[in-house]
């Protein structure tokens, strides 16, 4: 006799598993998503452009854009301009890095010293570091520490808060376990809390490492010679909307491989944040 | 006699909380001797885990005092170990590392330091995962770490704050099993906290009930089932009879705690 309620298949496989709420989708797909919304939009602006719907003042074709890569790489501009710009960011993000990882420790560990500090830092967290050109150039002239000095204030005060937010997410109990075991309260910050957080902390670097790059074009707003900002500003005088996009665009794809050596890096150094 | 290894004395502790004060523990009272095993049961929220931290010197009573063979606490201190119920590896360290880092502060030479962590690693049943990350292994194996990592400098006093709370029932009562074995034959001085009754027999010398807040002493069992004990132990009728006691007073305290706050 034949079943009459014969067992059907769940319908789980009727559904699209792509879409399935928060499960994983096949790590080339994820990849190959990026890349086709990226690829997307080139054609599209292609499209948009070689119709004659925008006029190329406002919107060059993406072939200009390439075309002007090439003649800064031809004339050496690239690569001054971006060896000039990654100077700066990189010494002027080292000296916020080295003034907020042992301030952020402290603040996250000692409340004498949050209460100390936290009200002032909030302050100037706040305050336009772009209205703060002025007084920098009367403090530190027009050469590059004045450039290092507004890449510091930007980064600096975001920095240290995000460090102490860091150094408080080390439980408690893992202090307590050193306090058992007779350590001083400087052995703890340094063998205890410091290794806990330091994933942590190095994910600031990367996140403020990114804030730093924004506030390249700011710190050469004013007197610089040569670096990626300048020339965007000085194309602006010129109307040249390809240099302009081309200097945008490089920078984020600057910022992109800065974020990636942060990310890769971290993984190798913290091997243990890793479970099964 | 000989004086005893933890004398708690008259501990209160009070919080002040919405401007009222607010009673935690209140006039508690314990002697502990040497190799005594004492675990004290009780009803969440009645202050056990926080008289196990004035004991330690991770917190500070109100008044009273606690003295380690005849000498008042003033703070955390070598002579006693703790074991806390998050585990509390560090992660960026393996096993052996782990449990290398509570030597820090002794005398001995490298070379001495490596065999006793890998007597206490071959103790703890963690050979083969020497070199493992902690996030590598289950909960069971993390407590184990924690447990190794305790005994390893040889404390006076152990004091365990709900050791095994977060780990399931089989689990659980392996290591239960493990820690009795581990204690029999490296006998210390232990002070447990938990809520759980059968662990509690089966492990002790003595049980003690807490009140519901503010703590203090419901009742006392001794537990004389002889050692080594096996988990065969918890289905003999001299165990299920310490245990309705136990039970019938903490039910009581229980009842009362919910029906006051």
């Amino acid at each position: 006799m034949p079943d009459k309620h014969p067992v059907r298949p769940t319908r789980v496989g009727k559904k699209s598993k792509y879409f399935a709420l928060r499960e994983e989708i096949p790590h080339n797909l994820y990849i190959f998503l990026g890349v086709c919304f990226i690829a997307a939009i080139l054609i599209a602006w292609e499209i948009i452009t070689r119709a004659g719907l925008v006029r190329p003042l406002f919107l060059p074709r993406p072939s200009a854009i390439i075309l002007e890569g090439i003649r800064q790489v031809q004339e050496g501009i690239l690569h001054v301009d971006a060896s000039a710009s990654i100077y700066r960011i990189v010494i002027g993000w080292a000296f916020a890095t080295l003034v907020a990882v042992p301030i952020g420790i402290l603040m996250g560990n000692f409340k004498f010293v949050e209460g100390l500090l936290e009200p002032f830092v909030d302050t100037v967290r706040y305050m336009p570091v772009v209205a703060l050109i002025p007084l920098t150039i009367l403090w530190a002239g027009i050469g590059d520490f004045q450039k290092f000095l507004i890449l510091f204030i930007g980064t600096f005060f975001q920095q240290v808060l995000m460090v102490m937010d860091n150094v408080k997410q080390v439980p408690m109990d893992l202090i307590r376990v050193g306090q058992t075991l007779g350590l001083s309260r400087f052995e703890i910050l340094r063998t205890i809390v410091l290794p806990a957080a330091f994933p942590g902390i190095w994910d600031t670097f990367r996140i403020t490492m990114g804030w730093t790059w924004t506030y390249l074009v700011v710190a050469e707003l004013v007197a610089a010679e040569n670096g990626l900002g300048r020339r965007i500003m000085d194309a602006q005088r010129y109307l040249a909307t390809d240099t302009i996009i081309f200097g945008i665009l490089f920078i984020g794809f600057l910022g992109l491989i800065t974020d990636y050596i942060f990310k890769i890096s971290g993984r190798i150094l913290f091997k243990w944040t890793q479970g099964h | 006699m000989q004086p005893p290894k933890i004398a708690i004395q008259n501990i209160v502790k009070t919080f002040v909380k919405d401007k009222a004060p607010f009673v935690v523990l209140n006039d508690f009272s314990i002697d502990i001797q040497q190799n005594e095993f004492v675990t004290i049961v009780g009803t969440s929220g009645c202050g056990k885990s926080t008289l196990l931290n004035i004991v330690g010197g991770l917190a500070d009573s109100t008044s009273g005092q606690v003295l380690i063979d005849g000498n008042p606490v003033q703070g955390p201190g070598r002579d006693r170990g703790f074991v806390f119920q998050s585990y509390s590896l560090f992660e960026w360290l393996t096993v052996e590392k782990n449990i290398f880092f509570a030597l820090k502060k002794s005398p001995l030479s490298p070379a001495e330091k490596q065999d006793i962590v890998t007597e206490y690693i071959d103790i703890v049943g963690l050979n083969g995962f020497e070199k493992a990350f902690p996030k590598q292994l289950s909960g069971g194996m993390k407590q184990r770490v924690a447990i190794a990592r305790a005994l390893v400098y040889k404390p006076e006093v152990l004091l365990m704050d709900e050791p095994f709370g977060a780990l399931d029932a089989q689990t659980r009562g392996m290591m239960q099993e493990l820690l009795l074995k581990v204690w029999e034959s490296h006998k210390t001085t232990v002070l447990f906290i938990t809520h759980d009754v059968d662990e509690a027999i089966f492990l002790s010398d003595r049980v003690i009930v807490m009140s519901a807040r503010p703590g203090t002493i419901k009742m006392e069992a001794r537990v004389e089932i002889p050692r080594p004990r096996s988990y065969e132990a918890l289905t003999t009728p001299y165990f299920i009879d310490i245990k309705r006691q136990v039970f019938d007073s903490i039910r009581e305290e229980t009842i009362k705690s919910m029906t006051t706050s």
